[in-house]
């Protein structure tokens, strides 16, 4: 019977459909069956088979980006049952994202987000136009293990180099370790700033946050 | 009308439909639609002042104005349909009257390939000089925009100082989109100003004009707002861009996109209508497709070459100039890729006559400066240039006389005819026609030329200079923003 059920789970994250995981997660919740077990043996199994379509170039950014959304939902119906039960998911950690302040450049800093997800990081995506003190502010009231900067114009790559004078003058590195992206950025850059890690893409962002957690 | 030393498009003998009247009607009714109902973010007080001022409905909290179609529509027909981008050199001047397809180079890149040493580096002022020198000396390049960024020099003037460069090299009409914020598009009004001999002249002779992009779907950014509003307050022309990219800054499909885009742009286009009637404006856009696997901005393939072709027709209906980026490619050097997507966006952009094109010498995404791509570049425009004048079709082309001349069999090198009108004929400088053994031997190719011909000119081109004092004062308003 629950076996149908985290099929049907797994299918609805395929479908990137956010109604059907929602209602899926309430029925498992009437049907007493554990919200971890929801989670791991139906919706992820969604997840991964969609993330590896990705990685096999047969699934495309939209299939990916809906089902992330239609987790998220699934996961706001679980979570609260989950911490009821006093237990929480494992995660791989948490992050805050965001492009510097000055910058509108928005569709990088999402996709990497959409992947940490999507990779099992809490992510928390501040958006655009974000001053040093946001970003560090929000780093610490979610005691956040990355800081993730995306900055696309010369004139703006600099902020990320203010929050990490920051957050060192602050003595939170490395505890709270930094990295960073975008069109200007190179290796240089990222040398030069003391930042702890850098990808020129999403996928590489996932490998970097995963080191950068020690867990890879 | 014709630009000294400069080689444009015009009175075109190709023609090319790629939306009808029909489509163009139902893209602006959409337009309309969208702007009225779902809104466009315009995160500046400055213009939301002038939208309530003008009847707009105006959500502060959120920034987002809906307008009335009438209202876009009354001043969107206070645009001029025809001015002159001036140039530093008068003869230069040119014409954006819808007869004319002006090149010009690429902007705002982060590194190039080096001139001397072919190795990738970070982009420095020195570089911002030596293209806009290599630029003044090529006859394909009508106008600069700023091409790549000046990342030696202190972040808040830094498109000031690029501007400085351009001026300082090259006597052609410079564009920036490197300006995006109210101090710097000040001092940038003010250099031009002090070049031509203050502001009234400036409105006569704009050697600046300034380019925003718009932020898709449906906004602006705030600074580029303010920076176009003091520009067509002060007579520059100005012009707002649309990026929106299927997929993930505008729908899938291609009619969405367009009018997504359309949206953003007109919008824009009103806001400066209402606030300085008549002032000097256009429509820019790059529309492109993204990339379904990684979500990068393609600026190629199929679908940016038929963005390319219809959105000069959306520009005609509004009747204003059209800016349109060409030339784009994701390739990481200049190579089949590069080549295919240049000429294939240029062509689309220039069989429907935009005004501008945007621009040669990038690869990467319009990252990468490259002077091999540049001049190859320009070589497709030349082959484009002459593919638009189309076959003369008369008697002296269906050389009658001269067939009888020859004959059956026989050859016509021989002929008065052939000599007269050989230099009619396209003389490649890129391109590989040599026997096979020759380039066996050398093993070089269109690359090599190209660069060859780069570093030729920026040892041999000397520009008419800025005077002396000139220069002096444009450090002066340089510094009076450096912080
Ligand atoms: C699309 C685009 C825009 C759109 C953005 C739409 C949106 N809603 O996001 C719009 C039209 C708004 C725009 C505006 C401007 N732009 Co723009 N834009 C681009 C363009 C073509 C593509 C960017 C993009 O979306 N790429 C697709 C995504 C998927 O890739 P990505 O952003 O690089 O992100 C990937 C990686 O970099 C990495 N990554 C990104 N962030 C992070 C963060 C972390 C932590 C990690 C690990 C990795 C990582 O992973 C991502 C996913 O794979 C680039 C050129 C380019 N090829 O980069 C210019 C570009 C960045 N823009 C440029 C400029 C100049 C501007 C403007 C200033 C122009 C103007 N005058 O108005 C304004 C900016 C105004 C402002 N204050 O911010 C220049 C900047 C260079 C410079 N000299 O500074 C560029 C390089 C183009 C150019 N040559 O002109 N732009």
């Amino acid at each position: 019977m629950s076996e149908e059920l985290f099929k049907e789970m797994a299918q609805s994250i395929i479908d990137g459909d956010s109604d059907i995981s929602t209602e899926l997660a309430k029925k498992s919740i009437e049907l007493n069956i554990h919200p971890l077990e929801a989670i791991t043996k139906g919706f992820v199994v969604g997840v991964t088979y969609i993330g590896d379509q990705f990685g096999l170039g047969e699934a495309f950014l939209p299939e990916l980006v809906m089902a992330g959304e239609a987790m998220k939902s699934a996961i706001a119906v679980l979570e609260p049952e989950l911490l009821k039960l006093g237990e929480a998911r494992e995660m791989m950690g948490k992050v805050v994202l965001a492009t510097v302040e000055g910058d509108i450049h928005e569709i990088g800093k999402t996709l990497v987000g959409t992947m940490l997800s999507a990779s099992g990081f809490e992510v928390v995506d501040l958006g655009v136009d974000q001053s040093a003190d946001k970003i560090i502010g929000k780093a610490l009231e979610i005691n956040a293990d990355i800081i993730g900067m995306s900055a696309l114009l010369t004139t703006t790559m600099v902020r990320q180099r203010e929050v990490i004078e920051e957050l060192d003058k602050e003595g939170l590195r490395p505890r709270i370790k930094v990295m960073v992206g975008g069109a200007p950025i190179t290796q240089d850059w990222v040398k030069k700033i003391k930042a702890d890690g850098y990808s020129e893409d999403a996928i590489g962002a996932v490998k970097i946050a995963k080191e950068l957690v020690g867990k890879e | 009308m014709t630009s000294k030393n400069i080689k444009t498009i015009s009175d075109p003998k190709l023609k090319l439909e790629v939306l009808t009247k029909e489509d163009v009607q139902k893209i602006h009714n959409a337009t309309l639609q969208i702007i009225e109902k779902v809104g466009v973010r315009f995160p500046s007080k400055r213009a939301l002042e002038i939208w309530e001022a003008n009847g707009a409905e105006v959500d502060h909290e959120k920034k987002i104005v809906r307008v009335k179609p009438q209202i876009i529509e009354d001043a969107l027909k206070k645009a001029p349909p025809a001015y002159k981008l001036a140039a530093r050199d008068p003869q230069q001047d040119l014409y954006l009257d819808g007869n004319h397809v002006n090149l010009g180079t690429d902007g705002c890149g982060v590194e190039v390939i080096d001139i001397h040493t072919g190795v990738k580096r970070t982009s420095c002022l020195q570089d911002v000089r030596d293209i806009a020198r290599v630029a003044d000396a090529t006859e394909e390049v009508a106008f600069h925009w700023v091409s790549v960024s000046a990342q030696d020099t202190p972040v808040e003037a830094r498109g000031l100082h690029e501007l400085k460069a351009v001026w300082e090299n090259s006597t052609k009409h410079v564009q920036t989109e490197s300006v995006y914020n109210v101090e710097e598009a000040k001092a940038a009004i003010e250099m031009a100003a002090a070049i031509v001999g203050g502001k009234d002249k400036l409105r006569e002779r704009p050697i600046l004009s300034l380019m925003q992009c718009t932020a898709p779907p449906l906004g602006h950014d705030g600074g580029s707002l303010d920076a176009a509003l003091l520009a067509a307050e002060a007579g520059i022309p100005t012009g707002f861009m649309t990026m929106a990219a299927c997929a993930t800054t505008g729908p899938i499909t291609m009619a969405g996109d367009l009018a997504v885009g359309n949206a953003e742009v007109i919008a824009g286009t009103a806001l400066l209508q209402l606030a300085f009637p008549g002032a000097p404006v256009f429509y820019a856009a790059a529309q492109t497709a993204s990339d379904l696997r990684n979500g990068s901005y393609t600026g190629g393939g199929p679908e940016d070459f038929l963005f390319g072709a219809a959105t000069n027709i959306l520009a005609d209906f509004y009747n204003i100039p059209l800016s349109m980026g060409s030339f784009a490619t994701g390739a990481k050097e200049p190579n089949w890729q590069a080549g295919l997507e240049g000429s294939l966006s240029t062509f689309m952009a220039s069989i429907v006559m935009s005004d501008m094109l945007l621009g040669c010498g990038f690869l990467h995404g319009s990252r990468i400066w490259s002077f091999a791509e540049m001049m190859m570049d320009c070589e497709i425009f030349s082959i484009i240039h002459k593919m638009m004048q189309g076959i003369e079709v008369n008697d002296e082309t269906l050389a009658l006389d001269t067939i009888a001349a020859v004959g059956p069999g026989s050859h016509y090198l021989g002929q008065k005819h052939t000599r007269k009108h050989m230099r009619e004929l396209f003389m490649p400088q890129f391109m590989d026609r040599r026997p096979y053994s020759e380039w066996e031997t050398k093993k070089d190719d269109a690359r090599d030329w190209a660069v060859t011909k780069a570093r030729k000119i920026l040892k041999e081109h000397q520009p008419d200079p800025l005077d002396e004092k000139m220069s002096l004062e444009l450090d002066r308003i340089i510094k009076s923003v450096e912080k």
